[in-house]
């Protein structure tokens, strides 16, 4: 190795390393805040006391925000799962021109910025006299759920052999059959990987959500915005760190499924 | 070779299609005939408006100028450690793994919230400042643009690096290893193989960066405060608060068209020559 390799080499282990530390560090200060006595941010804490986990159970704005970004995320995952899916079909076997158009379509709202998106879709939804907070903010989230589903599962079909589906009617299966028998075996990791990244962003979105939100219904992120512009104390944190640790019980499931590379992937 | 292809598959882009014609395209072209529509005809006034006032490009400049600043970040301290998540194996791979793929699943606000207890003056990053003497006494972050652009490089960080990885870790070692029998040095070797073969993924990371911090809102919300306004939070104001529909829908149209500027830039960088030297 020369020397200039071998520098090349400390300074790309050094970075790595210090980001490893950086990019940590939000997730562990979050959850040490959450555990502290002080109630002004203090670290190290001065005394472990679980008094802010204790007030979440007071707060009554909290649980109906969180049902409702478990509820819109379910839900809208499994609409873009549905249309995503059938999208990648079509673009991967059809025989249409503008396959790539699609795709790009497709992909689009991830590009745009989130609040531009929410604001005409406001604008749009107020326009055709739509006001339930609920149903705009399902039509919302199914718009930047879609484009996970369809690129990821985009990505598997165009991986996967076809002739296989042939040869499974040879051997005497009908043709749905041999889709549910031999493509959706080999789609599932891709189910699964797209599923849970649509699933995160919805639960996460704020900038749709801030628009499409109203006093009744809120989401999670949108609610704990408010709290933060309102009193900002650690109960926030502990109602975080709650975020964290399910994010966290996610990952390790799909980490068992799919194994991490995949989930860098994506 | 492929199997049949019968013509109904086609059909299936349909509902898909469909769908975000309606709920995101139509309301974007909406959007786009408020800001130049007024009961007397169209006009184009309310972007004279915006860009004759000093105020306007203040905000758009501390939008661009934030924006520039996350992405040169990123991209500088991005190439290293996605060429160290290549070289990793096991436990350390997947370490470096999870602390790219956790943060990035867990949402915006909660780290934005997470780097308003980091910058305060009595925070973890001052007390690392002072601590190893970079600066005497603690100083302000919190509120200032350096702190907002350490927010948004961890924020954003992920969209970079994950583009990177995928495609340096295609790069066959076998050109590199040709390179050097043929007496290129290791800095010339990343330069003309490495650099080249891997562009792509730095247009994408760059592209997936810079959209995403130019329209960040809750980072300079929580980290800046009301008094430093970007296009995003202008946006905001003046839907939710000053109930201006032609000031809002004009700056949204800004941002849209820089977005769009960054998707086809970078859609023509990928197609360029460059592009066949990977496959």
């Amino acid at each position: 190795m020369t020397p200039l390799e071998r520098a090349g080499t400390v300074a790309v282990w050094t970075v790595a390393g210090a980001v490893v530390l950086f990019m940590l560090a939000p997730l562990a200060v979050v959850m040490a805040v959450s555990v502290s006595a002080s109630p002004v941010f203090t670290l190290p804490p001065p005394a472990l006391s679980f008094r802010w986990y204790e007030r979440l159970l007071t707060l009554r704005d909290l649980w109906p925000a969180a049902r409702v970004s478990v509820e819109v995320a379910l839900l809208s995952t499994a609409v873009s799962l549905v249309l995503g899916t059938l999208c990648a079909i079509a673009v991967d076997r059809g025989d249409f021109r503008g396959r790539s158009a699609i795709v790009t379509f497709a992909v689009s709202p991830l590009m745009m910025p989130g609040l531009v998106v929410g604001v005409a879709l406001l604008q749009a939804l107020r326009d055709v006299g739509l006001r339930d907070a609920y149903a705009s903010l399902l039509i919302g989230h199914v718009v930047i759920t879609l484009p996970y589903v369809t690129r990821t599962v985009l990505a598997s079909l165009s991986l996967f052999d076809f002739s296989l589906i042939d040869a499974a009617r040879t051997l005497g299966y009908s043709y749905p059959r041999a889709l549910g028998k031999v493509m959706v075996p080999v789609l599932a990791p891709a189910f699964l990987t797209s599923g849970l990244f649509a699933f995160l962003a919805s639960m996460d979105n704020y900038p749709i959500s801030l628009f499409l939100t109203d006093a009744r219904t809120k989401t999670l992120p949108i609610q704990i915005l408010r709290y933060l512009e309102e009193r900002p104390d650690p109960t926030v944190a502990a109602i975080s760190s709650g975020l964290i640790v399910l994010t966290i019980v996610v990952l390790l499931l799909a980490d068992r499924l799919v194994g991490l590379r995949r989930l860098a992937e994506v | 070779m492929r199997g049949r292809r019968p013509a109904a598959v086609s059909l299936l882009a349909a509902p898909a299609a469909v769908y975000l014609l309606v709920a995101f395209a139509a309301p974007l072209l909406v959007l786009l005939a408020t800001s130049v529509v007024t009961p007397t005809g169209l006009s184009a006034t309310g972007y004279v408006r915006f860009l004759s006032d000093p105020f306007g490009w203040k905000v758009l400049a501390n939008s661009l100028r934030a924006a520039a600043l996350t992405t040169t970040i990123c991209l500088l301290v991005g190439y290293p450690v996605a060429v160290a998540l290549v070289r990793a194996r096991g436990a350390v791979q997947s370490l470096l793994l999870v602390s790219l793929i956790l943060p990035l699943s867990v949402g915006a606000v909660v780290k934005a919230f997470a780097w308003t207890i980091l910058l305060r003056s009595d925070g973890l990053v001052n007390q690392i400042l002072v601590l190893t003497g970079l600066t005497a006494e603690p100083v302000r972050l919190l509120f200032t643009e350096s702190g907002l652009v350490l927010g948004a490089v961890n924020i954003f960080l992920a969209f970079m690096v994950l583009p990177i990885y995928s495609v340096l870790r295609q790069v066959d070692p076998s050109l590199l290893a040709a390179a050097a029998t043929l007496g290129s040095g290791p800095l010339h070797r990343f330069l003309h193989v490495t650099l080249p073969l891997t562009m792509p993924g730095v247009v994408a990371g760059v592209a997936f960066v810079f959209s995403m911090s130019v329209s960040m809102y809750v980072i300079p919300t929580l980290l800046m405060g009301d008094r430093y306004q970007t296009l995003s939070t202008l946006i905001a104001r003046s839907y939710l608060f000053m109930r201006d529909r032609s000031l809002g829908s004009t700056v949204a149209v800004v941002l849209l068209a820089i977005a769009v500027v960054v998707v086809v830039l970078s859609g023509l960088l990928a197609r360029s020559p460059r592009r066949t030297a990977v496959s």
